[in-house]
This record gives C-alpha cells, structure tokens and sequence, in this order.
C-alpha cells in the first residue's frame, strides 16, 4: 500500500517537472534585426506628436487630432483595474517612433526580407501563400503590402494607414476614432496620439473580397513602443476575413505595445477577424517581455452585419485586451473566441464586451484560458442589453484549465439585462486537467507531454475550428510548442 | 457633508450618551471603527461592486438614531403574536434595535444561550471578547458605522455539544413616526458539535415613513457544528436594509445561510464566508420576489483558505414591473487548496420589460485541483410549457404563476426546516397571486 | 362538432397547410395520415392555437363557435384536447398542482363549483386507473425524467382527467413499445363515447389496430388528397406512401 502511494506520489513529481519544463522553452522569434533604424528620442511631448505627423506629411486634421488626443492623454492615468501586475510605465523612456531606414526610394532592405522570411511571412509575391495579401509593418511603419494592386482591381482597399491617409483621405477621416475615440481610455488616447502605421481594409458595396488580409508586426528596435492602428470598414454586403500575427525580439527591458484596431460593419456585410498573439513573453522569471495593452472594437453599425473576433494568445509579459462588438444594427451577430495560453510569470487579462444595441441582435462567447507555471490568467467580459434591444441573445462559455498549482485563473463576467424578451446564459467552469486522460493516453503508449498537448489542443478545439485554414496550423503549433514541457 | 458624516458628527456630539447606555464589549470596538471611517467614503453607483446601487443615497436621508434608548411604549410581544400551529420556535423579539426577551422565549432552548448583548457582557465576557467584532471587516463603511453606533443586540451562543431541538426565532420589528434608522447587532457562536436552526423575520409595521435598517451578524461555526440561517425579509416599500453577515467556518462545519426577500424597499445583503477548517461545508441560497420598485441587491464572497471543502451557491431571482436585481458573487480559492469544490448559480427572470438585472459572478482560482464552476442565466418563463399549459386549460395568468412558483422550488426545497419550506411554498404563491400585500404581521405565522 | 373549411397556415413565413377540409360529428374516429412533412402536426398545432403558427385563411367552427378567435385556454375549456407528440417537461411544477388548476379554471369557465381537494384528489385516484399510471408519477413534476411511454401514458391520464369532447392523438405510437401501446390505447378506447370525438394523427397504421378509426384521410402537401374507410390505412400500409406520392405528384 505504501508502495502504492510511493509511486503515486513519484509519478505526479514527474509530472510536475515536466510541467515545470515547458517554462523553460525557448521563444524562437527572439533575435534581432541588424538594421539602419531612424528614432525619434525617448520622450513624450508635442513636439514629438508634430513630429511624428510631420515625418508622415500628414494634413492639418490629422495633427490636430493628435495633439487633441495627447491633451486628453495628459489628464488620464494608467488603468489599475486588470488583474495585473502592471507597473507605473514611464513614459518618458519609450521611443515613440522607430523606421528602418530605407536604402533606396520603393526598395526593402534585404536584411528586412530575410527577417520576415525568418518568420516564415512571405513578402515576395511569388513565395506567397495563395490566397493571402500582407501587410508586414516593422517598428513603426509598414514595410511591405503584397497584392494591392491586384485587389485595387475589386475596388478593395488594403495599404498602410500612413498611404491612405494620403491616398483616401476622406474614407480615413469619415470613419477613424468613430469607433474607439480617443477618449475611451488611457492606451486609446496615447495611441490616437502618436499611432504610426498599422493597416486600413476598405471592402466596398457587395465586393467578398477573395483573399484573406493579414497584417504582420514585429518590433525590432529596442526601448521602442508600438503603436500601430487598423481600420477596416466593410461596405453594404461585403466581407472579408483579416488576420494579424505579431512577434518581438527577445530583450531584458519591458517594451510597449499599444494598438487600437477598429472595424466598421454596414448592413448585412461581415468581418472576421483573427489574432495569433506571439509577442515576446519574457523569460522564466519573468524578465522583459512585451506590455501588450490592446484597445479592439467593432461596430456592426448595418442590419443584420456581423463581426467574429478569434483570438490565440500565447505570447507577452501583460495581456489587456477585449476585442468588442457594439451590436447596433438589428440582427447584427457578434462573436468572440479565444485561447488564451499563460506560463512562467505571463499575465493575461482578457475577453470582451457585447453591448446589444439593436433588436434581435445576437451573440456568442467562448473563452478557453490555460494556465500554467506560476502564471495568471483571467477572462474578463460585459454583456449588456440595452432596454430597447428587445429579442436579444447572448450565450457566454468560459472555461479554464489550470496546469500548476501555481497558477491562477479567474472569471469576472458582467451582465447586464434591460428587457424582458431577451435571454442571457453563461457558464463557466474550472479545473484541473484530467488525469484519467493523461493515464488513458499513457496506457496507449503516449507520452504525458503529447497527452497533455493532445488534451490542450482538443480543449482549445472550438476556437481553433474558427481560424482560417492556414492560420489554425500555425495557432496549433504554437499551442503546442508553447505546451513543450509544461505537462501536468 | 456626505451621509457619513452626519452620523460620524452624531456619534461625537451624543459619544457620552451612547456609551453609557450600551455594554463595553461594544463600546471597546468604537474606536477602530471611528477611525476605519475618517478616511471613508459611501461607495456611489457605479463603483466595483456596486453596479447597480447607491450606498451614499440610502445613508443620505436624515435618518433619527435612538442613541438615548428611549424605550417604545409597546410590547412587542403582545402587537405580535406567533400562535400558527406546527411552527414551534423559541421567540425572540427585536422592536427596532431594542430586543426584548420574555421569560416564556427562554423555555425549551436545550441549553443554548440568547442574551442580549448587554445581559452577555455580564454572563458570558469570554465569549464577546472572543468574538463580537472579531468577524466584520470594518473596510466596509456601512459595518464600520454599525460597529460605531451599535448599542444592544443579541448573542446566541451554542456551547459544545448542545443542540438545539427548536429552531431559534428572532422577529425583528421595524416601527417609527419618524424617519429612522436602527442598527442591530447579532452574534452566533456554535460551538464543537453544536447544532442550531435560526430564522430571522425581518417585518416593518406602518408605511410611510422611510426606515433603515442597517446589521451586521457575525456566525461562528465551530468544529462540526451545525448552523441554518434562514434571513426573511417582509418589510415594505418604504424600508431600506443594508446588511452585512461574516461567518467563519472551522473543520467538518456546516453552514446554510438562506436569504429570502419577498417584499422590500431597497436591499443590500452582503455575505462574506470565511473558510478555515477543511471538510467544511458552506450552502448559500438566496431568492428574491421582487415588484414594483423594490430594489434587491446582493454581494457573496467565499473565501476558501483551506483544501477539501465545498461551497454551494444559488440565487434566484424573479422580477417585475419596474424592479432591479443584482448579485455580484465571487468564489476564491487561495493557493495551496486542493480538493475544494465550488459552484455558484444565479437564475434570473425578468417579467416585465422594464425590469432590470445586473449579474457579475466571479471565480478566483490559484490551486489546479479544484472543481469550480458558475452559471448565470437571465430570461424569461419557457414559451413552451406556456403552451402546453393552456392547452390543457390552463390561463396564461394560471401558467405564469405556476411556472414562477416552479422556477423558485428548488431554492425552497433546500430549505432543511419542514414546516418553513412549506410556509414559504404557501408564502410564495400568495406573492405571485399578489395577495401577500395583504398579508400583515409575522409571514411565518401569518394569518 | 368540428367543421374546418379551407384551413391555411404558416410557420416561420412557409405556407404548410393549403386548404384542409374535414368535418367530424359527434361519436366518431378519424384517422389523419400522412408521410413525414405532410403538414400532421401543424393541423394539431393550429387546431389548439400554438401562437408558432399562423392562420393565413379558411375557418375552424367547433359546436357553432369560432375556434380559431378563442385563446388556447379557452380552446380547451370548450372541449378540445391535444395529446403531444413530444410533451413538454415543466420541472418544479407538480403534476397535482397542475391538474388542479387545469380542472378548476375549465370548471370555473363551464360555471361550476371548484372542486374540493378531497373531490380532486379522488378524481384523481379514478382517472389513473384508467391509464394504469403509477402513483409517483403524478406526484412528480409534470413530465420531468419521464420515459417517454411514461409521457404518453400521462398524457392519456390528462384526456382522462379533463374529459375533452374532441381528442387529438398526435403521433401517440412514436415511441412506445408495445405493452405501452396497448395500455395507452385500451385508456383511450375506455374514454369513447357517443359524445366525444377523436383524431388519430399516425404515420403508421399499427395505432390503427388498437384504436379502431371510422374514417381516414391522407394528408399530403397540406390537403387531404384521400378520404375513405378503415380500409384506405390497410391499403396504404400494403403500397406504401410512394403510391401517394405518384397519385398527386
């Protein structure tokens, strides 16, 4: 009997020390570009807000945004709420735009190529996947856009947000900050304050846009933040699946990702938007390490529009993030699904708001967190139904996995109901992962850590099925490597 | 001058005054409370916790406190009697914050212990110096100004060993000409293997005149102790009710605490669970009947500190007319507490479209082995068995009660006192035919 | 007692019933068959007032009155009864408690007296009999973790219970065995009378043998394309649904 327990208790030392393992695996998106970078100094003030206007030759209206934007900023203070170790950022020690420099008008610099090559995203045409059109924005500016021209041809319009702003001016200015406007919370106005480049989709009327968008960032240079911004409007009956990836070098120091995407759906049109999340987590204990304070939101602003928010998140020292649907057309469909991954000394801190505006609108959550090593991991949500948003549903399904006893996973869900004719539902649970499982695999010959990938992957399953083919390949991969180790 | 500070400038203009008439087991927790307050503010709408309810517009009427305890020219005992057969409880009353013990309440208690507060400090010091205020957090404004102003109040306590067979009865009045506020005070202290059954009725006599109740109930559970709580309100719509239960489990103990709000004005119950012994388990239930603009509000926290328990929570909720609801949960399970189970239900139907819910249940979880889970649902009666209703002749009004009266059964059904969850089936179907309104005095031994 | 004259009726915007005609007098059995889609359902389904269902024409008198004005309530305190293909399970609500409101509102409707517990709960002992229905099922919450012959059965127990002047037996046999088939169906053979009235909905002819029908009419694209006797669901279970298919197609 002592026997018995010996091994009992043996085996779930072996276990933990492969679990402990897996917080030893190495980021593999960590090195660094060798390249000619033009920065801006450290330090936040008007003049570097005119400045990065000025680098980009922006119109008067933007500027004065900008600077609107940065007085707002001004009087806010960082956000305490998350369940986050956030420290104080001083914002003074971030360069808040860095280029690579460029060698030549309309050339990338080979060692760019083979960076992005590196990463497995294809600038070259030919290379390309089929079926793909790619933003590659480095640091602060877009790199890159494969296929414009092609698209130009359906009339979609797919550059960096930089040349759009030159090239369709009044499309940008109709529709950005309509969304999330610099008021909406202390990230937003420092975005809206310094934003650099980032992505804008036009989809116009009835065009189903043939190939799926993506926008890929890296951040290169060091003590350097991020602040990229998307917009992405969808005309009356159009669509368009986007999606974005993003990794960061390895380094010691914290560095600043603060983005803002927004994305505008009229009537009956649909987006579907994709995240696979890499930045650089930081290292076992914790060290450097991206801060990703990301401000997403879509508006379904047509009848019967729809917008699909899929996330995987595996990477960053710090999550906050809550890609949202405003459902103000009538029978407009938001979702949400994500994976949310945390090890090591990760945190996250995520989910989403639905806000039913319009009548029979509907809704569909699904959260799956996994946490592991001595990380925290919280799902974080708003459901609310406005009084006159009769006919509404919303199903919420939060679940999460704990992988250490370590680790931590909470569920904070806020629902708000003003009508009678509409029905809410959400369930969440939590648990450990399941140790008959790991035994049944073990019993066909499968090693706890593939059992436990196994496992993970099939818990993950549900939002894994909603990411476009090639993506899912990817997300699962990464689920998987990030998994190397961390069995339980 | 915000609501606090009338009653911090009360408490220091009448200090004398209401330390020499309340028993030094209180008057030795006022100085932490003074001081918990100096910095407080009421929480506003809005705020963490507090979606849906204002702390500072409940405090803000110029609420009279009866610091002289004056004593009120009626006998409670006589204005209510409990004379319905097969409840037979010990009775004790409460007529705003002045408790009154009749030597006939004392008959049958099987050794335990109920004193006033006062009559306590006397007979048992060790068991307040132990534990009265031990509990309530005084980080919370409202419980620290209880603790401030806290004159008398009632301590049950359940040595070792005794088991009470009668369930304990405590009827709580609530009566003034005058805009008021009374601030009570319960103490439960079981000890090892003690067993105790107590049913609070919480009633306001008259209309008219806006009335607040403000408590703080402190439950100690001991080693394989026994306690159901069973909180009735049945006050009115003028009645505000901020109440504030600590309790605090030892290993192998047993806590049912059941909320029921059939009639009210405004109402925030807080429950805060501590714990501290494993095999403990905690059931809280609660279920609310609300219409009209009756406003119920509910805050639950469990805190489980050890490995191997279970929590159970259901709310329940049924809403009409212009009627707010809200329940804010949180279940936390500490580092280090394998084996714990917790699950937490809130269950809402909203029948009316201008009723209102706001439901916020949380999990905080850093132990893997764990089962936590937690379900809320908001909507309405199902269309379906509507139909199939009528069809066998039943009138949409028939099926409508039936299935409201079907949606709170389970809640009832967990209530361990045969002759009270029967009461409460009666209780609850005279609340959805309307006719409870008419009802007066005690609901229990209603007429 | 019944007579429908060019009954339309939608679900969800499709039309399913496009002009159904049937009279049923006092005493007699019809049998209503038809394949899968054939619109059997929503003919129960209209008849009793599903607000799911829309009338987009024609007319339904019951006794003289307008069935299709009255609220389903009413339709049952006139006399009508549906037993449900798949009965819905109503927990927390006792089969008791049910059947005491159901009994008491249509009396109340008729201008008699309430009936007294004890004349209920006796009403109810006799009416169980009749289905062989076990005491702890009518103490239990009405169809909640029933089987389904035990839903069945129950809702025979309700027929029984509400004494209907017009039955409408709506795929009864789906699902029962055949023990369970033979009790439902001596229950409803043992509520016949000169006075009342049943339709038999069926896809099979196998209820046929039990409960014994005067006429049968196939129902087929939402019109009764077949009228005839007994006879005609002896035929159709020898050629099959394909032979009507190739008749009206």
């Amino acid at each position: 009997m002592k026997n018995q327990q010996d091994k009992t208790n043996n085996k779930a030392k072996q276990q933990d020390d492969i679990l402990r393992n897996a917080v030893d695996e190495e980021y593999k998106y960590g090195f660094v570009t060798d390249i000619d970078t033009n920065v801006i100094p450290k330090g936040l003030n008007e003049d570097v807000v005119r400045q990065i206007s000025a680098l980009k030759n922006e119109p008067e209206w933007l500027l004065e945004f900008r600077l609107k934007a940065f007085r707002h900023w001004q009087t806010l203070r960082q956000p305490s709420w998350g369940h986050l170790h956030l420290p104080e950022i001083d914002y003074q020690d971030i360069s808040y735009y860095a280029a690579p420099r460029k060698k030549k008008e309309g050339e990338i610099d080979p060692e760019l190529m083979e960076t992005f090559d590196k990463l497995g995203i294809p600038l070259q045409e030919r290379k390309a996947l089929s079926g793909m059109a790619v933003d590659a924005i480095m640091d602060s500016v877009s790199v890159r856009t494969t296929y414009s021209e092609r698209l130009a041809e359906l009339g979609v319009i797919f550059c960096p947000i930089s040349e759009a702003v030159r090239d369709y001016p009044d499309l940008v200015r109709k529709y950005l900050g309509k969304v999330v406007p610099y008021t909406d919370n202390f990230f937003a106005a420092l975005n809206s304050a310094v934003f650099s480049d980032g992505s804008f989709v036009y989809i116009p009327k009835g065009v189903r846009c043939p190939m799926e968008l993506s926008s890929y960032f890296r951040i290169n240079a060091a003590q350097t933040g991020q602040f990229e911004r998307t917009l992405i409007v969808a005309d009356d009956d159009a669509y368009v699946s986007y999606l974005e990836g993003c990794t960061a070098p390895m380094r010691d120091e914290n560095q600043l990702h603060a983005a803002i995407v927004e994305i505008i759906v009229e009537d009956r049109a649909e987006v579907k938007y994709s995240t696979v999340q890499n930045w650089y987590p930081g290292d076992k204990d914790g060290k450097g390490g991206i801060y990703n304070l990301v401000t997403k939101r879509g508006l379904c602003r047509g009848d019967h529009s729809k917008i699909s928010w899929t996330q995987v998140e595996t990477g960053s020292a710090i999550t906050w993030k809550y890609p949202s649907c405003i459902l103000k057309g009538d029978y407009s469909v938001g979702e949400f699904y994500s994976v949310a991954l945390t090890r090591n000394r990760q945190e996250a801190d995520t989910g989403t708001k639905m806000i039913h505006l319009g009548k029979n609108t509907r809704s569909t959550i699904v959260s799956k967190g996994i946490s592991a090593g001595y990380s925290q991991n919280s799902y974080r949500g708003l459901v609310r139904v406005a009084p006159q948003a009769t006919g509404c549903r919303n199903y919420t399904q939060c679940d999460s996995l704990l992988l250490s006893d370590t680790s931590g996973a909470h569920t904070f869900p806020v629902i708000e109901v003003g009508n009678d004719s509409s029905i809410v539902e959400h369930e969440a649970t939590t648990s450990k992962i399941n140790e008959d499982q790991i035994f049944y695999c073990n019993q066909r010959g499968i090693k706890t850590e593939d059992a436990v990938a196994l496992i993970v992957n099939g818990y993950a399953d549900e939002v894994m099925t909603k990411l476009p083919m090639e993506f899912a390949v990817e997300a699962r991969r990464l689920l998987s490597v990030s998994l190397e180790g961390s069995v339980g | 001058m915000n609501a606090l500070e009338q009653y911090i400038g009360l408490y220091r203009e009448y200090r004398e005054v209401v330390e020499r008439n309340a028993p030094a087991a209180l008057n030795a927790l006022r100085p932490a409370a003074l001081d918990a307050l100096a910095t407080a503010r009421l929480p506003r709408k809005g705020q963490e916790d507090y979606e849906a309810i204002d702390m500072e517009a409940i405090f803000a009427p110029d609420y009279g406190v009866n610091v002289t305890r004056l004593d009120y020219d009626i006998d409670p005992t006589e204005s209510f009697r409990c004379d319905v057969p097969n409840l037979s409880t010990c009775l004790f009353h409460t007529y705003n914050d002045v408790p009154h013990i009749s030597a006939t309440s004392r008959r049958n208690l099987d050794g335990v212990v109920v004193e006033t507060l006062t009559e306590a400090t006397a007979n048992h010091p060790d068991v307040l110096a132990g534990h009265l205020g031990r509990l309530a957090r005084l980080d919370d404004p409202t419980v620290a100004l209880n603790t401030l102003l806290a004159q008398d109040g009632l301590l049950v306590y359940v040595p070792d060993g005794v088991s009470a067979s009668k369930p304990i009865q405590l009827l709580n009045i609530l009566s003034a000409a005058h805009p008021t506020m009374v601030v009570r005070r319960l103490l439960v202290v079981a000890g090892k293997n003690a067993h105790v059954r107590l049913l609070a009725c919480d009633h306001t006599q008259g209309s008219g005149t806006q009335v607040l109740n403000l408590q703080v109930i402190e439950v100690v559970a001991g080693r394989n102790a026994t306690v159901d709580f069973y909180d009735l309100e049945e006050s009115g719509t003028d009645t505000s009710r901020v109440s504030s239960l600590f309790v605090e489990q030892h290993e192998g103990s047993s806590v049912l605490v059941d909320g029921i709000t059939l009639m009210n004005g405004i109402t925030r119950n807080n429950s805060h669970v501590q714990v501290v012994g494993e095999h403990a388990s905690t059931e809280l239930l609660g279920m609310t009947i609300a219409s009209g603009h009756q406003h119920v509000d509910t805050r639950s926290f469990v805190s489980h500190n050890v490995p191997r328990c279970t929590s159970n929570q259901m709310f329940k909720y049924v809403l009409a007319d212009e009627a707010i609801g809200a329940f804010a949960g949180k279940v936390l399970i500490k580092e280090g507490c394998p084996r714990v189970e917790a699950y937490q239900g809130n269950r809402n139907l909203c029948a009316s479209p201008s009723a209102r819910m706001y439901t916020k249940p949380q999990l905080e979880i850093y132990t893997d082995d764990v089962k936590a889970s937690h379900g809320t649902t908001i909507g309405q009666l199902d269309e379906e068995a509507m139909f199939y209703m009528r069809t066998r002749g039943v009138s949409q009004e028939s099926a409508r009660r039936l299935l409201m009266q079907a949606f709170m059964s389970d809640v009832i059904d967990g209530v361990r006192l045969d002759v009270l969850r029967d009461r409460l089936h009666y209780l609850v179907e005279k609340r959805f035919d309307g006719t409870l309104a008419a009802c007066t005095g005690c609901a229990i031994c209603g007429k | 007692m019944l007579e429908i004259k060019d009954l339309c009726a939608s679900v969800e915007g499709k039309e399913i019933l496009k002009g159904v005609n049937l009279t049923v007098r006092p005493g007699e059995v019809h049998a209503i068959m038809g394949p899968n889609g054939s619109g059997k359902s929503t003919l129960s389904a209209v008849l009793t007032g599903n607000p799911a269902y829309t009338v987009t024409g024609g007319s339904v008198q019951f006794y003289g009155k307008d069935l299709l004005a009255l609220s389903p309530e009413d339709r049952a305190h006139e006399g009508l009864f549906l037993s449900f293909q798949y009965p819905v399970e109503i927990p927390g609500v006792s089969m008791v408690n049910f059947m005491k409101v159901a009994v008491n509102e249509k009396r109340k409707y008729l201008g008699l007296k309430e009936l007294s517990a004890s004349e209920f709960l006796k009403l109810m002992r006799e009416k169980r009999a009749v289905v062989e229905l076990d005491n702890k099922l009518a103490s239990r919450a009405v169809n909640e973790g029933f089987s389904g012959g035990e839903k069945k059965r129950n809702e025979i127990f309700q027929m029984a219970m509400l004494e209907p002047r017009l039955s409408i037996l709506d795929e009864t046999d789906s699902g029962l065995d055949i023990d369970a088939l033979r009790i439902v169906a001596s229950g409803v053979n043992r509520l016949k009378s000169q006075d009342n009235a049943t339709i038999v909905i069926t896809h099979y002819q196998r209820l046929l043998d039990y409960i014994k029908p005067d006429f049968v009419h196939i129902l087929y694209k939402g019109r009764i394309v077949m009228s005839a006797g007994p006879e005609l669901a002896l035929e159709l279970e020898e050629k099959g649904y394909d032979w009507i298919k190739q008749n009206n197609d």
